[in-house]
């Protein structure tokens, strides 16, 4: 009951109610008893109108004078007269129902069934609609009937988007009008109709009209989520783009690992080498389908055909990903001999790659990159990876490039690919949010006037093609000053605060550099000093600008307030992961880790799975329970010793075909005796638990 | 404001099944199969499904099952997709499945998708995206998802997302938070997850709720409590729940409590009735409130009997 005050009723009132009780019983057991004998006598169809005056959501009746119609045409020999008087008999029934209840979904589709039949005039539906709405301008049935009532007519996208306008005028804040315009301006542009065809011209014409909704009103919401819509329409590309690679643009690669010698490259650039293939990793702006030998050409220098084979990185169901892998096999005559081999991957010269909207990748794009070799004819000696890693402060040593890393290391600022097509289009884009800028930078003392404005600027400086964020530390600033502004929503504002500020620490070869480590355990007798990226204690909820870490392989994010690592997937060269002292709720939320096939070191101690009864990632996770795993797992494969799999199938699932050598799982709630059990039974490659070295 | 009177709303729930001569009662009789599993779960959810006769219950839910496979709202009544998911849902938290012909069942509702992967409610063909979750939900239930063509499923729902990244229950409807419960659930049972813009729905899910704690199912809209349900689930479906207050809206729910009597209302002061106890009840379980059951956003069913569903083959 909506909206009904709770009191006791009065006894009088008790009464009268009591025989209103009875007498709807009676109605309804007298309709259903005729509904059942198939009784379509004037009576009987008379006490399903008035059952249906009081109470319209009885569906069934709704039901029985469908069947009764049906039984009338056939008694009326299609007489039109009898006909029209058949279907005019309904209408007037649905509207007394409408009138006892304006939103029962019985009789808005009955109505619908009567117009679909074709005997009632169409133009009065348009009028009794006005009527309606004027009173209830939001109910959401009118307007979908509308919808309906108007393709029947055949009206135009402009008579309706004339409508809303009508609508918004006369009260701004009808967010239903906004809606709707929403969807007929999203046909007309596709369409390309005439007035419409210019997209600068009718988003400029939008502008103007959303900011005096936003303007009057600013906590009124309807204007909200249409401005953001603009914004998304300004500065989104259509078509699909290759955003960065692995190896990047231009950058020289070093095979590294037993079989080859250290040349004292730059540690950014080595590629430890061990399973006879080099991953590609392509990185899109939108998630993609169709990237296949046809549509991506790789030569080389080693004048064979390069037959690479790509795989997405899926997640759930998906069929298009923003991540693709090829796995190169450099030949092994080549291997065995000292030399450096260039490399170049075209894309775009043929159709085939679509990107989930259905848009052609159709930018001619190219990269290239140097391997090179220098074999060694030595014993294989434990080498990194193979002992327990430490990431305590002490083994880690801010990374000082010498002169020759220096310049080896470049491809840190050529991460992006650029593209000059996206330059040229982006002046009108660029004009349009410069005059939101300085618009929405007088309405500062509201929330939403900052919000915008944190968008608007951070569209600007994607916009520019370069890694500097001219307006970074402006839009930090905003979102801090909304967290105190709206502390309902404060852990929104942080994670796109989060957002920025993670790309700001990873744009810019200075930056990022003063986040990179070399890692030197005194006490190992191994040579190699990876390069860790350590962004851990920055307080980040949520990462981002997955594009420009490609190359890291060695990472560590501990002692931030992460509740997800969504997005990591992307970073397939991963084999060294620090994720402890996160909020990490739950084994699901971890679910990138099963696509990175390269990872051996896990730390995610003291996080806090098992210790909440909601998962927020239980849906997001492939599993039985999404159907996104589930026809080749027949249930029996695990279950240990005492060990349901109710209650562990997410560490199961997360953890199953991943290749540990290290876990760190000691401070969550989860990890009691038996599921370290479990643990080891699940991960057959494990040599340290918790530091514990395994037998 | 108090704490959840779990007793007074077992009490609450137990008695509305004896009082059947109130006029609310007699209005709501058509849909007695939703009312029985919202009284139940909520039970279960409180931890006092064993409160009443379990073979009694059965019983006459099998007693609204049609030849089509179809179950009616009740005794009498037509069958339909709304309560063919009710029945279903509730014979799975009695552990009760085995006593369906579940292909039967499944043919019922595949027989209901249309050519262009919409559903209809029933044989007289209403279309909403509602009757997909409705669907998808029950066919997930019943091992059957394999019966209905997913792919044009999931493609008819995707059709009906809008520029807020939100849905309607046909193309072009206005999003509502009750409809975005049943893409977004519909979406998460299927592994389509990836077609929701979770941060874009989720900023429009935050935004409803209002000073008072409070969720309301569109902008400029009232709060009412079972919009603690459609929007809590929807955020949790997209890990966005923490873009919420969740003390505040713990509070509201409370706060619609009838401490005397039993049972939760919409706002604090109204009459109370099952559906808003069930949606105050599965909100406040969203909301890990101590002592309740846990519940499961997309299947709309408690944890537990979820994964026994879908792990203990």
């Amino acid at each position: 009951m909506h909206g009904r005050p709770r009191k006791a009723p009065k006894p009088e009132d008790l009464a009268a109610f009591s025989a209103k009780a009875e007498k709807l019983r009676i109605l309804q057991s007298q309709f259903l008893s005729n509904h059942h004998q198939k009784i379509y006598t004037r009576e009987a169809v008379e006490l399903s109108a008035k059952l249906l005056e009081i109470n319209p959501e009885c569906y069934t009746a709704w039901n029985y004078r469908k069947l009764a119609v049906q039984h009338s045409l056939f008694e009326s020999n299609l007489d039109p007269d009898a006909v029209n008087s058949i279907f005019n008999d309904e209408l007037l029934v649905i509207e007394n129902a409408l009138r006892q209840n304006f939103k029962s979904y019985g009789a808005w589709y009955h109505r619908k069934w009567v117009l679909n039949k074709g005997h009632s005039s169409i133009e009065n539906e348009l009028r009794l609609l006005d009527k309606l709405q004027n009173v209830d301008p939001r109910n959401f049935h009118a307007w979908n009937y509308r919808r309906f009532v108007a393709a029947l007519l055949n009206r135009s996208d402009e008579d309706e988007l004339n409508h809303t306008q009508d609508l918004i005028d006369k009260n701004i804040s009808n967010y239903s009008a906004w809606h709707n315009r929403s969807v007929l301006l999203s046909s007309l542009m596709k369409k390309k109709v005439q007035a419409f065809s210019r997209k600068d011209e009718v988003l400029i014409r939008e502008y103007e009209l959303v900011r005096d909704a936003v303007f009057t009103d600013e906590d009124d919401q309807s204007g909200w989520f249409y401005h953001l819509w603009l914004l998304d329409q300004t500065v989104k590309s259509e078509s699909p783009l290759l955003t960065s690679s692995w190896p990047a643009h231009g950058s020289d690669i070093t095979l590294s690992g037993d079989r080859y010698l250290d040349l004292g490259s730059s540690p950014f650039n080595t590629y430890h080498f061990d399973s006879g293939s080099l991953p590609l990793i392509l990185y899109f702006n939108q998630a993609v389908e169709g990237v296949n030998v046809s549509t991506v050409t790789v030569s080389s220098g080693f004048n064979v055909n390069m037959d690479v084979i790509w795989k997405p990185i899926l997640l759930n169901n998906s069929k298009t990903s923003h991540v693709w892998v090829g796995q190169l096999k450099l030949p092994k005559v080549e291997l065995d001999s000292l030399g450096a081999y260039t490399l170049e991957v075209t894309l775009g010269h043929s159709q085939g790659i679509i990107s989930s909207g259905g848009f052609h990748y159709s930018h001619p794009s190219h990269f290239s990159f140097t391997v090179h070799v220098q074999p060694a004819k030595k014993e294989p000696v434990d080498g990194f990876g193979s002992e327990k890693i430490s990431w305590r402060d002490e083994n880690f040593h801010i990374y000082e490039p010498d002169s020759l890393e220096s310049d080896l290391a470049l491809p840190l600022d050529h991460l992006s690919i650029k593209n000059e097509r996206e330059l040229s289009d982006s002046s009108w884009q660029a004009k349009i949010i410069d005059e939101e800028i300085s618009n929405f930078r007088e309405l500062l003392d509201c929330k939403i006037g900052k919000l915008t404005l944190a968008r608007l600027l951070t569209a600007r400086d994607a916009l520019v093609s370069s890694d500097k964020s001219i307006h970074s530390e402006e839009v930090l600033r905003l979102y801090s000053e909304l967290m105190k502004l709206d502390p309902p929503h404060s852990q929104f504002y942080k994670d796109e605060h989060s957002l920025i500020l993670f790309e700001k620490v990873i744009s810019g070869r200075e930056s990022l550099l003063s986040y990179c480590f070399r890692y030197r355990n005194l006490t190992s007798s191994s040579s190699s000093n990876p390069i860790c990226l350590r962004l851990n204690g920055l307080s980040l909820s949520r990462l981002g600008s997955f594009e420009k870490l490609l190359w890291v392989q060695m990472l560590d994010l501990s002692h931030n307030e992460l509740r997800s690592i969504e997005g990591l997937e992307a970073m397939q060269l991963l084999s060294h992961l620090n994720l402890s002292k996160n909020k990490l709720g739950s084994f699901t939320s971890l679910e990138s880790l099963r696509h990175l096939k390269s990872i051996k070191v896990l730390d995610i101690s003291y996080n806090e799975i098992g210790a909440h009864s909601v998962d927020t990632t239980r849906y997001l996770c492939s599993s039985p329970l999404s159907h996104s795993i589930g026809s080749e797992w027949d249930g029996s494969e695990i279950v240990t010793d005492g060990v349901s799999l109710v209650s562990y199938w997410e560490a199961f699932f997360i953890l199953k075909g991943l290749k540990l050598t290290q876990l760190d799982i000691t401070g969550n709630a989860i990890a009691d005796e038996k599921f370290t059990a479990f643990l080891a039974e699940v991960l057959p490659a494990l040599k340290w638990l918790d530091g514990v070295q395994l037998n | 404001m108090g704490e959840l009177v779990v007793d007074k709303h077992v009490k609450y729930i137990l008695s509305v099944e004896k009082r059947k001569d109130s006029f609310e009662s007699v209005v709501l009789e058509h849909l007695r199969m939703n009312g029985v599993y919202w009284g139940l779960t909520t039970l279960d959810l409180l931890g006092k499904l064993d409160a009443l006769d379990s073979n009694e219950v059965i019983q006459w839910i099998m007693k609204c099952q049609h030849e089509s496979g179809g179950f009616a709202g009740n005794i009498g009544h037509d069958p339909h997709l709304l309560y063919t998911l009710s029945a279903v849902q509730v014979l799975a938290l009695f552990d009760k499945l085995n006593v369906l012909d579940a292909d039967r069942v499944a043919n019922y509702i595949s027989g209901l998708q249309n050519v262009d992967g919409s559903f209809s409610g029933d044989e007289w063909g209403e279309v909403d995206t509602r009757f997909s979750y409705l669907a998808i939900c029950c066919l997930s239930i019943l091992h059957r998802l394999d019966k209905m063509n997913v792919e044009k499923a999931v493609n008819y729902i995707v059709s009906c997302k809008n520029v807020d990244g939100g849905f309607g229950c046909t193309p072009g409807g206005e999003s509502h938070a009750g409809q975005i419960f049943c893409c977004v659930g519909a979406l998460a049972i299927t592994g389509s997850l990836h077609h929701v813009d979770k941060d874009l729905l989720g900023w429009w899910l935050c935004e409803r709720q209002v000073k008072s704690g409070g969720l309301n199912g569109r902008p400029e809209k009232l709060p009412d409590v079972c919009y603690s349900w459609w929007v809590l689930s929807s955020l949790i479906m997209i890990d966005r729940v923490h873009w919420i207050n969740k003390d505040k809206l713990v509070k509201f729910i409370l706060n619609c409590q009838d401490t005397e009597n039993g049972g939760i209302s919409d706002r604090p002061e109204d009459a109370v009735d099952v559906f808003h106890t069930y949606f105050g009840v599965a909100g406040l379980s969203l909301l890990e409130y101590p002592g309740l059951k846990a519940i499961d956003p997309a299947h709309a069913l408690p944890v537990d009997v979820v994964n026994r569903i879908f792990f203990q083959k």
